[in-house]
């Protein structure tokens, strides 16, 4: 689960990203500690605990104090705009690179799409 | 927490064994409350630099100190230390009950149940005699000493030799829940990199004796980059940057190199180069001048 390409911190802020974007983690519902996802992921505490601390820092999760950390209200709203952001940069671009190594045409792509949007 | 004040600070040490030089000018200080891994060849000075850290070796020159004390026979030190080594021995008679009986004399942490519970875990049959114990559950003693111990400072040096993956895999998983819930200084000294890499929030490499890294994983990791793609685009690419490593077939080459910049990046990837990331353990054989095979193998 955890790669070699980015850094352990920012994967695990992706991975906590992903649950509160697929709704698996409710707003206002509590993510696990820093310890557990250091013992689930098989990494340093620290290193988790750096990963937590990024999405507390973007206003994503907030913490009570003695209880533990809380998905924010409007997280969800927030991340997806996010994502959209950087989905030209992360998905589009390198499609259309792709294509055109491939000789497919910005036209042949568009119906290749709406075929796989149709079938799905 | 960088500015706490260091458990182990090791300044200009030395030690020669006749003309060999064992650690040649070693400066060095851990941070407490993380997980250290002391990484290096076989033979490259990690041992004797743990054995002078706990007091079992003297320095032909240089400072050691261990909670800002000198550690030779100094039992304020040594009482908060625990050093589990592939080749501890133990009296003839011995059987694990033993050891496990006697280890609350000498860590006043020691947790009884969590030693219990261990001895489960990698199914140590403790009425044996430690003589008629195999390589792995002889290992597996010293293991769960050095977990349910709960000293302050603990060194484990290589500590499963005989151990199979499975059992290994059993200690990483305890000492990180241990360690999590009960904060305590870890230096883990392995060639097994690849198996430890997440597990550790700090990287000291050693090598012939010389201390040739010291950082935080995150930043050692992120420290080197693979660059491949055709020959000649690759060389224009790496001009007169430090290269690692080089390695290639027919028109391809891929080259290793200090790290990138997110500019330097995104110039690579428009000359259509691509970065693959360097694992530590690829990093670190890069680094000493090693072979793949030297890491990574069982021993």
């Amino acid at each position: 689960m955890i790669d070699e390409g980015k850094p352990i911190f920012q994967q695990i802020a992706e991975q906590i990203e992903n649950d509160i974007i697929s709704g698996a983690v409710a707003e206002e519902s509590q993510v696990p500690s820093t310890n557990e996802f250091a013992v689930f992921h098989r990494i340093n505490p620290a290193t988790a605990g750096k990963g937590v601390t990024l999405l507390v820092d973007d206003g994503i999760l907030y913490k009570k104090r003695g209880i533990g950390m809380f998905v924010a209200a409007g997280a969800r709203e927030r991340l997806i705009a996010k994502r959209r952001d950087s989905f030209r940069s992360d998905f589009l671009l390198p499609l259309i690179a792709e294509a055109e190594k491939l000789d497919i045409s910005p036209a042949q792509l568009t119906r290749m799409i709406t075929n796989e949007g149709e079938a799905s | 927490m960088t500015h706490a004040t260091p458990v182990v600070e090791v300044n200009g040490l030395t030690k020669r064994f006749g003309n060999v030089v064992a650690l040649d000018d070693v400066t060095l200080s851990v941070q407490p409350g993380a997980i250290t891994g002391l990484l290096g060849r076989n033979g490259a000075g990690k041992t004797t630099l743990m054995q002078t850290i706990t007091g079992q070796d003297f320095a032909t020159s240089g400072d050691v100190r261990v909670f800002g004390e000198h550690p030779v026979e100094n039992a304020r030190v040594l009482s908060r230390v625990s050093f589990i080594k592939e080749s501890q021995k133990y009296p003839d008679e011995f059987r694990p009950k033993h050891v496990f009986r006697c280890a609350p004399w000498f860590y006043e942490n020691w947790d009884a149940e969590f030693a219990d519970r261990l001895i489960d875990d990698f199914q140590l049959p403790v009425n044996r005699r430690i003589k008629k114990l195999s390589r792995g559950q002889l290992s597996a003693v010293g293991v769960i000493v050095g977990l349910a111990a709960r000293t302050p400072l603990t060194f484990f040096d290589e500590p499963y030799l005989g151990l199979d993956a499975v059992a290994r895999q059993i200690f990483y998983d305890r000492l990180l829940a241990d360690y999590a819930e009960h904060p305590r200084t870890v230096i883990l000294s392995t060639h097994l990199i690849d198996e430890v890499a997440n597990l550790l929030e700090h990287v000291v490499v050693i090598d012939k004796g010389r201390i040739i890294m010291d950082e935080s994983a995150e930043t050692a990791r992120d420290s080197a980059t693979t660059i491949v793609g055709p020959r000649s685009a690759v060389e224009a690419f790496i001009a007169d940057r430090t290269v690692l490593h080089r390695e290639g077939i027919g028109g391809l080459a891929s080259v290793t190199v200090d790290r990138l910049d997110a500019d330097e990046r995104r110039d690579a990837a428009a000359a259509g180069l691509e970065l693959a990331p360097v694992s530590l353990q690829q990093l670190i054989v890069r680094r000493t001048n090693s072979t793949t095979t030297e890491f990574g193998a069982d021993s």
